[in-house]
């Protein structure tokens, strides 16, 4: 990719902070240097969110990208693995906010909320995930099952070779 | 991942080398449950589940706490490393994801750049 490019205009680099801000809430922050339209714009508009979306460093590319980005409309999202990420738009107001739901893991998915603050030319960008409890921001965030079957499976593998 | 400590590495694996084990904590990982549910689930006698849950303590993998005459079973503190190990996981995702839009909004830039030039002429 141009990275080249892109550390040449930034000098600077900004850090993305995670913080489990109360048992059901979690927050993102992450400073852009551009105004908030611009970014704003690379999240609604589909052919420039699946560009950065997807996580080519860990493997994670999107087999397709759906977005109607308007009150009511729905998103769906799907990876090369065959996982699809799916919900609604609650909340659309270009340039500073953005609402939506996470339907995919049925009633116990979280709502985004995504504000784009913009000062002095600069974007503060603030991603909140409200789940509909702590156990569902726990089986979120531990994956238990998910973590705990992947070890297993490393774990039987190892054992069979042993 | 879950991280285990030199010490526990042996206890850890031996607690895990087993079908029935790993099944009773993932049914711990959804829910608390006393040696009494985790017989009846797995179908097995009160002693051979207790001798499971004493490999798995043993492990610190569970932890149990007898409350009048039920022992109860949770996930043991090595869940709370798997919760940590997990939001870093979560925080590279976003740092990873960032760094990408960088790189979309700098274009974006550029072409508005582009753009508000070719407007002025």
């Amino acid at each position: 990719m141009d990275a080249g490019k892109a550390s040449e205009h930034e000098p600077m680099k900004n850090h993305a902070t995670v913080e489990r801000k109360s048992e059901r809430e979690l927050v993102v922050t992450r400073t852009f240097d551009a105004p908030a339209r611009i970014v704003f714009e690379a999240w609604t508009k589909p052919d420039l969110f699946k560009r950065w979306w997807e996580v080519k460093s860990m493997g994670m590319s999107l087999r397709s990208c759906e977005m109607d980005v308007r009150v009511g409309g729905g998103y769906r999202l799907v990876f090369n693995n065959g996982m699809a990420f799916f919900g609604k738009y609650i909340e659309v107001t270009p340039p500073s906010r953005l609402v939506w739901t996470n339907d995919e893991g049925g009633g116990g998915g979280p709502v985004t909320t995504v504000t784009f603050e913009e000062k002095g030319g600069k974007t503060l960008l603030v991603m909140h995930e409200l789940y509909p409890s702590k156990e569902a921001l726990d089986a979120a965030g531990t994956g238990a099952l998910e973590g705990m079957s992947e070890l297993f499976g490393q774990l039987d593998e190892l054992l069979v070779s042993l | 991942m879950v991280q285990y400590t030199n010490a526990n590495l042996d206890a850890s694996f031996a607690a895990l080398s087993d079908v029935t084990r790993r099944g009773v904590l993932e049914q711990l990982g959804r829910a608390e449950a006393s040696i009494t549910d985790l017989a009846g689930k797995f179908n097995m006698t009160l002693t051979g589940m207790k001798k499971h849950v004493g490999v798995l303590e043993q492990a610190g993998l569970v932890i149990t706490q007898k409350v009048g005459r039920v022992r109860t079973c949770k996930l043991g503190p090595d869940r709370l490393e798997e919760a940590t190990a997990w939001l870093g996981k979560y925080r590279q995702l976003w740092a990873d994801r960032f760094d990408e839009l960088d790189r979309v909004i700098e274009d974006l830039k550029q072409r508005e750049k582009f753009n508000g030039r070719r407007k002025s002429e």
